[in-house]
This record gives C-alpha cells, sequence and structure tokens, in this order.
C-alpha cells in the first residue's frame, strides 16, 4: 500500500537533485523554463499520488482543475499585457 | 469506540467524507490563484531583469533551501503513511506519524529561521538590513522582497498546518479516528501536501539561480 508513496518520494528527491543540478548548468535564458518545468512535474506527483487525485471520485479532479482554469486566465492576460506593452 | 454515524444533512458517511475532501479542494483552489498570482509577478519581473535577478538569486542560500525541500517533501510522505495506518485500523501508530509530520513542519520552520538570519548578516532584507552588492541595481530588491513576501506567507501556510496536524495526532492518539472514520486526516492531508507543492514552486524560483 505504501510502496507508491515511496516511490514518489523517491522520484521527488530525485526531481529536486536534478533541479539543483541545473543551478549550476550554463543554461542561460532557459534557467527558469527548466526549474519550473520540474516543479510542474514535482506538484503533478504530488498532486496525482500524495493527494490521491488518481483515486476516484472523479469529481475531485474537476476541482482540482477549476483552480488552474482560472490560473490560465490569468497567466493569459497577464502574458498578453506584458508583450504588448511598449518598452 | 461507537461506530460513527454521519452528521443529519449527510445520508451516509462516504457523502460526508466526499463532500469535507470537495470543500478542501475549493478552498485549495483560491489557494491556487492566490500563489499563482504572486509566482506570475514574479516571473514577469525575472524575464525583465534577466541578469539583475540571476545576480540577486546567487546569495539565495541553495543548500538551506534544498535541505527544506527535502524535510517538506518527506513529511508529506509520513502524512499519507499516517492515513494508511488509520485506514488500516492502527490508530496509535497512525498519531505518532502525525507528530512525525509535525516535528518535520517544525524542522523546516527551524531551518527557515536560520537561512533569514543568515539573510540578514548578509543584508539581504529589504527596509531592515539591505546593501546592493557590486554590479547590483535597485531591483535586486524586488527579488527579495518576493522572497521574504513569499516564504514569509509559505511559512503561515506551513504554522496552521503544524498546528492541525498536532491536535488530530491527539485526537489520534484518543481514539477518535477508526478504519470507519477518518475524514479529518484525509481533508488535511491535502492541505498539508498542497503547502509542499507552494514550496516546490517557491524553491524552484528563488534558489537554483545564478552558480554556473
Amino acid at each position: 500500500m505504501l510502496l507508491p508513496y515511496l516511490i514518489s518520494w523517491l522520484l521527488l528527491l530525485l526531481l529536486l537533485g536534478l533541479s539543483v543540478l541545473t543551478a549550476y548548468l550554463p543554461l542561460g535564458s532557459f534557467h527558469p523554463l527548466a526549474n519550473f518545468g520540474i516543479a510542474i512535474v514535482q506538484a503533478t506527483i504530488v498532486f496525482a499520488i500524495f493527494m490521491r487525485l488518481r483515486e476516484p471520485p472523479a469529481i475531485k479532479r474537476v476541482f482540482a482543475c477549476a483552480g488552474f482554469f482560472w490560473l490560465t486566465f490569468l497567466f493569459g492576460l497577464g502574458v498578453i499585457d506584458y508583450l504588448t506593452r511598449a518598452h | 469506540m461507537p461506530n460513527p454515524r454521519p452528521e443529519v444533512q449527510f445520508a451516509t458517511l462516504e457523502q460526508q467524507t466526499e463532500a469535507a475532501q470537495l470543500g478542501m479542494w475549493v478552498f485549495l483552489a483560491t489557494e491556487v490563484l492566490f500563489f499563482g498570482a504572486l509566482i506570475f509577478g514574479y516571473y514577469v519581473y525575472r524575464i525583465s531583469y534577466p541578469d539583475q535577478f540571476v545576480l540577486a538569486g546567487h546569495d539565495a542560500k541553495l543548500l538551506l533551501g534544498s535541505i527544506n525541500t527535502a524535510i517538506l517533501v518527506t513529511s508529506s510522505l509520513t502524512m499519507v503513511a499516517a492515513i494508511e495506518l488509520v485506514k488500516r485500523g492502527e490508530p496509535s501508530r497512525a498519531a505518532t506519524m502525525l507528530f512525525v509530520t509535525a516535528m518535520l513542519g517544525l524542522a523546516f520552520l527551524g531551518v527557515k529561521g536560520y537561512e533569514y538570519f543568515e539573510d540578514y548578516q548578509d543584508h539581504t532584507v529589504p527596509l531592515l538590513s539591505f546593501v546592493l552588492k557590486p554590479r547590483e541595481q535597485p531591483v535586486v530588491e524586488l527579488f527579495w522582497m518576493f522572497y521574504f513576501v513569499a516564504t514569509g506567507i509559505h511559512a503561515i501556510h506551513l504554522s496552521i498546518g503544524i498546528v492541525a496536524v498536532l491536535v488530530l495526532a491527539l485526537h489520534a492518539r484518543h481514539g477518535r479516528y477508526s478504519a470507519a472514520y477518518y475524514s479529518p486526516l484525509e481533508v488535511l492531508g491535502l492541505y498539508w501536501s498542497f503547502v509542499d507543492t507552494v514550496w516546490l514552486f517557491l524553491f524552484a524560483a528563488i534558489y537554483p539561480i545564478g552558480r554556473a
């Protein structure tokens, strides 16, 4: 029963190691993207396994997605403002 | 212990548990927007001033941040372990796991406190003790402002979680939960892992920067 949790925990620690490693790599402007990407993978593991979104009832997933759905509006409109502003 | 019964407005315990979980998810959706806006603001400035943010991030304590990430991730594991133990009908071992979870939370706050102290000595605390280093422009202060606001709000969330976990640990010790009823544990577990997730994003934004 605990095995999926243990594997997730190990994966999360490995991804932490990877994230620390990126700090020392010359990634330039891809740096924030790489770290944010790793965080998204980590968050997906936590949400699916530790917060049990992979288990029923499916309605939980709808509720969980709602926040991120509204967040896309926030990010989308924010990015449009940033991209279209004269510098 | 007596067989737990659902509150009057619910037909079954399962329905009550499901409603409680959905309630927590609604709250977490508002938290996603709250922290999402904060982190989005950070990235707008980071992309606007890439070089300055790299200079600023260089002073973030990568080792302490990494230790804290490992501590929090481990606390999420002990939290779900507590839930699994209650499900198996071992509430007193679950109570022990909850105490371990709370101690890991406290350890995180301890490391964080020490990190704030080092930041203070490093003169990277806006308003209190802030000195620009060579090549740094005033926008560096913005990085540190984000650092303290974001990690501060996160620490408040974690403190609330620690108190709640300790309360549930006492309840578990007194036999309030069983394999048939452990809904509060399940709901608090969601909150705890969410606070853990927020930290993962804060870590990604603050620490692994500018050491190449």
